[in-house]
């Protein structure tokens, strides 16, 4: 509505002093928006048809135009069973991701929102991992976990003998390493996330189930919570991208290993698409990550534009 | 009466004391929590290789040393290459610096164009724009490297400047439009009836006052640039790798002795740049944290 408003307006304008260069003025914005519009016409929609154009080819080393069906997502599902170790590694992961960093990053968000002194310190702490690359925090955290000079050693030589931890170098628990490094990194901006949906809360709620006689941890429970549903729900959607996406924490940490016991589905299709000169079949891994990603995506997008369209 | 209230005050304000302490020193303890892997990167870059294998992660060095400094700069190895991180170091601020500019002022312009200047489409534009902000790049990795073949920039730094514009644009958009949409149209009315013209707008009007929006979108576009590993592990060279990826082959370089002091060095070293802006200017990257976040 609104935009239709305002496009009539320039329409009147442009009537009522005519000429020339008012036109001129009307394609000023179409011609600046048109390179992005290329850019974004090929470089997005154009390369997402491209992809899936090609998972239904046999491309192998060399992009082959051919189609030849649903072939790859056959092999995929039932004949690949490193897919299905990624898949599986995705879900473990990203259910643990998710709930360490809302555990941990709403409870650090309600604890620091109590007039806490040296606020922007903790807050500077906290979040500092989230301005350095997961390849430099992957770096720090492979040795901290390494098997035999890492965490290991230090309880050691704190007394405890006997301690082992290996989860690195093992392929049942490598996985919760990821996890432990990925939560280490960002829960920092789910508190801060946290952070500004507890400021934005109305006091005044606050204060009048106070008078009511309610205690502080009742009333975070009963009302305070509950009203940050709509940052839970960013949150969980954030950290859920993140996870299907998760790629540089995997390759620096374990890389995949040991073995392929830690592959996720962005290193999957790397690892089939790059090193083994597989496109067609690396397509069809890209697809599906994409569709995941898609299915999650779109609903939220909509449903946020819906909400800032009726907050206007 | 009045004595009974105070009675509650006081065993209250005696609890609340505790609950204090209490949420202080869980604070703390997650402030030490989130700093030990940074401590443990600095105290072990100092190290020498010995001190390391008979201390442990967080014993402080017995002898100070940068010679791991000095290797994970000048010549440690990186795959087959034995010259430290210095050439890629260098390659990354030659990838950033034209990448943040580039994909800042068309999104400024766009940014523009899409708050201000709506025209049929315009909207739906944006929305397809947004959506490209949460692909994942895996499903553009293919066509992209032989794009950057055809246009003959492929392995080279031009071809990851390309990239980082390509896929920067629709976050600077995004940021540029969200800011620009709080500056009232009324504003732009005004001047229009004036006769000012398109550029003429952007420049006395929307520019001066833009400042802090350039600041948050140049930071966030450094950071985002400067660590990204996934492209330049794919579309790079052996001689325009950024950073991030030498120091991902420093580090999974498994023959030798294993260094983790020059590990840890060269980690330190990839990472002071962003560092260093977050330090400089922590209160603009949670701004843009936050917006390209909550407001996707």
């Amino acid at each position: 509505m609104d935009n239709e408003l305002q496009t009539q307006t320039n329409a009147g304008n442009k009537i009522k002093s005519g000429g020339f260069l008012n036109s001129l003025e009307n394609i000023f914005p179409k011609l600046v928006l048109a390179p992005t519009f290329v850019l974004a016409l090929v470089c997005i929609y154009g390369f997402i048809f491209w992809t899936i154009w090609v998972s239904f080819t046999n491309s192998g080393l060399l992009p082959d135009y051919e189609l030849k069906g649903i072939g790859q997502y056959i092999i995929l599902f039932t004949r690949e069973p490193r897919w299905w170790v990624a898949i599986r590694n995705l879900f473990i992961f990203s259910s643990l991701f998710i709930a360490i960093c809302i555990v941990i990053g709403l409870a650090l968000a309600i604890f620091l929102d109590q007039r806490i002194r040296a606020e922007g310190f903790f807050k500077a702490i906290y979040l500092y991992p989230m301005a350095l690359s997961f390849i430099v925090t992957g770096t720090s955290w492979r040795w901290i976990l390494n098997p035999s000079l890492g965490l290991e050693r230090l309880v050691q030589q704190m007394g405890f003998a006997d301690f082992t931890f290996r989860w690195l170098v093992e392929p049942e628990t490598a996985i919760y390493t990821i996890v432990i490094a990925a939560a280490w990194q960002s829960t920092g901006f789910v508190f801060a996330l946290f952070l500004a949906g507890l400021r934005g809360i109305d006091n005044s709620i606050i204060k009048a189930a106070q008078v009511d006689g309610a205690t502080l941890p009742r009333i975070y429970w009963r009302i305070i919570i509950p009203s940050l549903r709509p940052v839970f729900l960013s949150a969980v959607i954030i950290l859920l991208h993140l996870a299907i996406k998760s790629f540089d924490l995997v390759m620096v940490l374990t890389g995949g290993g040991p073995g392929y016991s830690t592959d996720m589905p962005a290193t999957f299709m790397y690892t089939f698409a790059f090193n083994r000169g597989r496109l067609a079949f690396g397509a069809a891994s890209a697809v599906i990550m994409f569709l995941a990603v898609m299915a999650i995506i779109i609903p939220y997008l909509f449903s946020e534009l819906r909400a800032t369209r009726n907050a206007k | 009466m009045r004595s009974r209230e105070h009675v509650i005050l006081g065993s209250q304000s005696s609890i609340v004391i505790i609950v204090r302490i209490f949420i202080y020193a869980l604070l703390i303890i997650a402030a030490i929590y989130f700093l030990i892997p940074f401590f443990v990167m600095v105290i072990t870059s100092v190290k020498t290789l010995n001190d390391i294998r008979t201390g442990n992660l967080i014993s402080l060095p017995r002898e100070f040393t940068l010679k791991a400094w000095y290797k994970a700069w000048d010549s440690a190895c990186t795959g087959i290459n034995c010259e430290g991180v210095k050439g890629y170091f260098f390659n990354s601020v030659q990838m950033v610096i034209p990448a943040v500019l580039i994909s800042t002022l068309i999104g400024a312009v766009n940014g523009y164009v899409f708050s201000k200047w709506r025209f049929k489409g315009s909207e739906t534009f944006f929305t397809f724009l947004l959506i490209g902000c949460f692909i994942p790049f895996q499903v553009i990795l293919l066509p992209m490297s032989l794009m950057l073949g055809w246009i003959g920039i492929a392995q080279s730094i031009y071809g990851l400047i390309f990239v980082h514009v390509v896929y920067g644009l629709a976050f600077t958009s995004l940021f540029f439009r969200n800011y620009y949409v709080t500056i009232p149209d009324e504003i732009i009315k005004a001047a229009k009836i004036d006769g000012s013209g398109f550029f003429r707008i952007f420049w006395k009007i929307i520019l001066p006052v833009s400042a802090p929006i350039f600041v948050v979108v140049i930071i966030w576009q450094t950071t985002q640039i400067w660590n990204d590993f996934l492209f330049g592990v794919a579309f790079s060279g052996s001689q325009s790798q950024p950073v991030t990826v030498a120091l991902n082959n420093i580090v999974n370089t498994s023959t030798g002795v294993k260094e983790y002091n020059v590990d840890m060095a060269a980690a330190l070293i990839a990472g002071i740049p962003t560092l260093i802006v977050y330090i400089v200017a922590g209160k603009y990257f949670l701004r843009g944290l936050t917006a390209g976040a909550i407001k996707g």
